[in-house]
């Protein structure tokens, strides 16, 4: 089946059978092999990318169901000029890795996260966080690099907030975290 | 893991959902946001030949009031039904639901409609549609009809939709102001309940204590007849048959069914 999806800000066109896994099209059609497969089955959250701006499980999505959509991968996350985004230097700064299998899946989930809700409590990061694993259960640091992310962190930087609001803003997003309510509602 | 080969089609209604399934019979099966079907797929527990795409049908995600009810499209994400304002006022307990589904990434995906007719006892959705009284809409080749939750869910996974009939809304009586309880037992994150309890309104229903969501009725009169939470709750488990796995046997599942109820009834606001 053809589909068209915008993978990092470039649209694509590819023959894909439907039972091709979107992680499978992004790292072997795409060759972007930044989203891992991990468990497999849902639960560890290595494979997660952006979907129009918002965080899945890309080893339970079928490629053909991103057809017409817009897919953002930890490779579209850094500007043209190779600057890391916001949330890749908050989790450099803030060794927020170990073995890094996991770093893909949680950099998309926090920048998917942030999205959502910009200023959350160390509480809301845990909870933000927990379709996502680290087997080297270095999550001290990883929740550090998100409220880090987030300006939330005192010792972070000069300044109170680590970035500007708007440069947290998912890639791809199709509207703002206001609006991700479901239609019908106003 | 690759699923087996099938077929794939992306319906533009519900009607043509319908007809597909109508067209296909058994082999086909609808896709919303396949966090229940492509897991299973995965596996090959699943391998329908044809695969009908009803996710990215806008006509079947909303959130309204009409009539006192409270109406969700069916293809409505958990992370909609769970962060909707008009949800959290008028049933509240749905909401609260929603939010316990999976982790983000599956709410971001996973539908109302999708994990009712996958109908998993252990899910939280099956027993708050019980909980709350709940119906679903259903359409099929000859129209459609409503069906209340506790005909709805006949067995494990087993559901009363026909082979060709799509959940295209779910409905229930709105609850601004009602009190209401929901306890989920869980050993690790995001996991299904060991045992579930949701209750508001006098009624109580349970999760994973039987191959469908079990209402705990005993309980439920016992409170009507104005005994004590704690008084009701020992009759919890009376209405169940709870299955044994690596997490609990049945002794141990029904403890905590009555210890989950009366929490989730004091919750619930019944005298302790």
């Amino acid at each position: 089946m053809r589909v068209e999806i915008t993978v990092n800000g470039s649209g694509r066109s590819d023959d894909v059978e439907p039972r091709l896994l979107l992680v499978h099209y992004l790292r072997e059609v795409c060759g972007l092999r930044a989203a891992n497969v991990g468990c497999d089955t849902t639960s560890c959250g290595a494979c997660t990318v952006l979907l129009d701006g918002v965080s899945v499980k890309s080893c339970t999505v079928l490629a053909v169901q991103a057809n017409g959509r817009s897919v953002t991968t930890a490779e579209g996350l850094s500007g043209v000029d190779g600057q890391l985004h916001p949330v890749q230097q908050a989790f450099r700064q803030e060794h927020g890795l170990q073995c890094g299998f996991c770093t893909p899946g949680m950099v998309m989930a926090t920048v998917g996260l942030l999205a959502e809700n910009p200023d959350p409590t160390e509480q809301e990061v845990r909870e933000g966080l927990e379709g996502n694993l680290c087997r080297c259960t270095g999550y001290h640091n990883i929740v550090r690099a998100v409220l880090s992310a987030a300006g939330r962190l005192p010792a972070a930087g000069e300044s109170s907030g680590s970035s500007a609001p708007g440069a947290l803003a998912a890639p791809g997003a199709l509207s703002a975290p206001g609006e991700l309510s479901a239609a019908g509602e106003r | 893991m690759i699923p087996s080969r099938f077929e794939y089609v992306a319906a533009g209604s519900a009607a043509e959902a319908v007809d597909l399934l109508r067209r296909h019979g058994d082999d086909a099966k609808l896709l919303a946001g396949g966090h229940s079907l492509l897991p299973m797929m995965k596996v090959r527990l699943a391998a329908p030949s044809v695969l009908v795409d009803i996710g990215a049908i806008p006509a079947l995600s909303y959130v309204r009031v009409e009539d006192g009810q409270l109406a969700i499209g069916a293809a409505t994400t958990h992370q909609a039904v769970s962060t909707s304002p008009v949800v959290r006022a008028q049933a509240p307990l749905l909401a609260w639901s929603a939010g316990l589904v999976g982790d983000p990434q599956v709410r971001h995906r996973g539908t109302i409609g999708g994990s009712l007719a996958h109908a998993d006892p252990a899910a939280d959705l099956p027993m708050t549609l019980s909980a709350v009284d709940g119906r679903v809409v259903v359409l099929g080749p000859s129209g459609q009809r409503e069906i209340g939750a506790d005909e709805f869910f006949l067995g494990y996974f087993e559901t009363a939709l026909a082979p060709d009939e799509i959940i295209v809304e779910v409905r229930m009586p709105v609850r601004p102001d009602q009190p209401w309880g929901y306890q989920k037992f869980t050993r690790r994150a995001n996991d299904w309940a060991i045992v579930g309890v949701a209750t508001v309104g006098g009624r109580v229903a349970l999760a994973n204590m039987g191959p469908a969501p079990v209402r705990a009725r005993s309980t439920e009169q016992a409170v009507a007849g104005g005994a004590t939470a704690t008084e009701a709750a020992r009759l919890a488990a009376e209405e169940s048959d709870p299955a044994e796995d690596m997490h609990a046997d049945a002794p141990y599942r029904r403890h905590l069914a009555r210890v989950l109820t009366k929490r989730a009834l004091i919750a619930a606001g019944v005298p302790a």
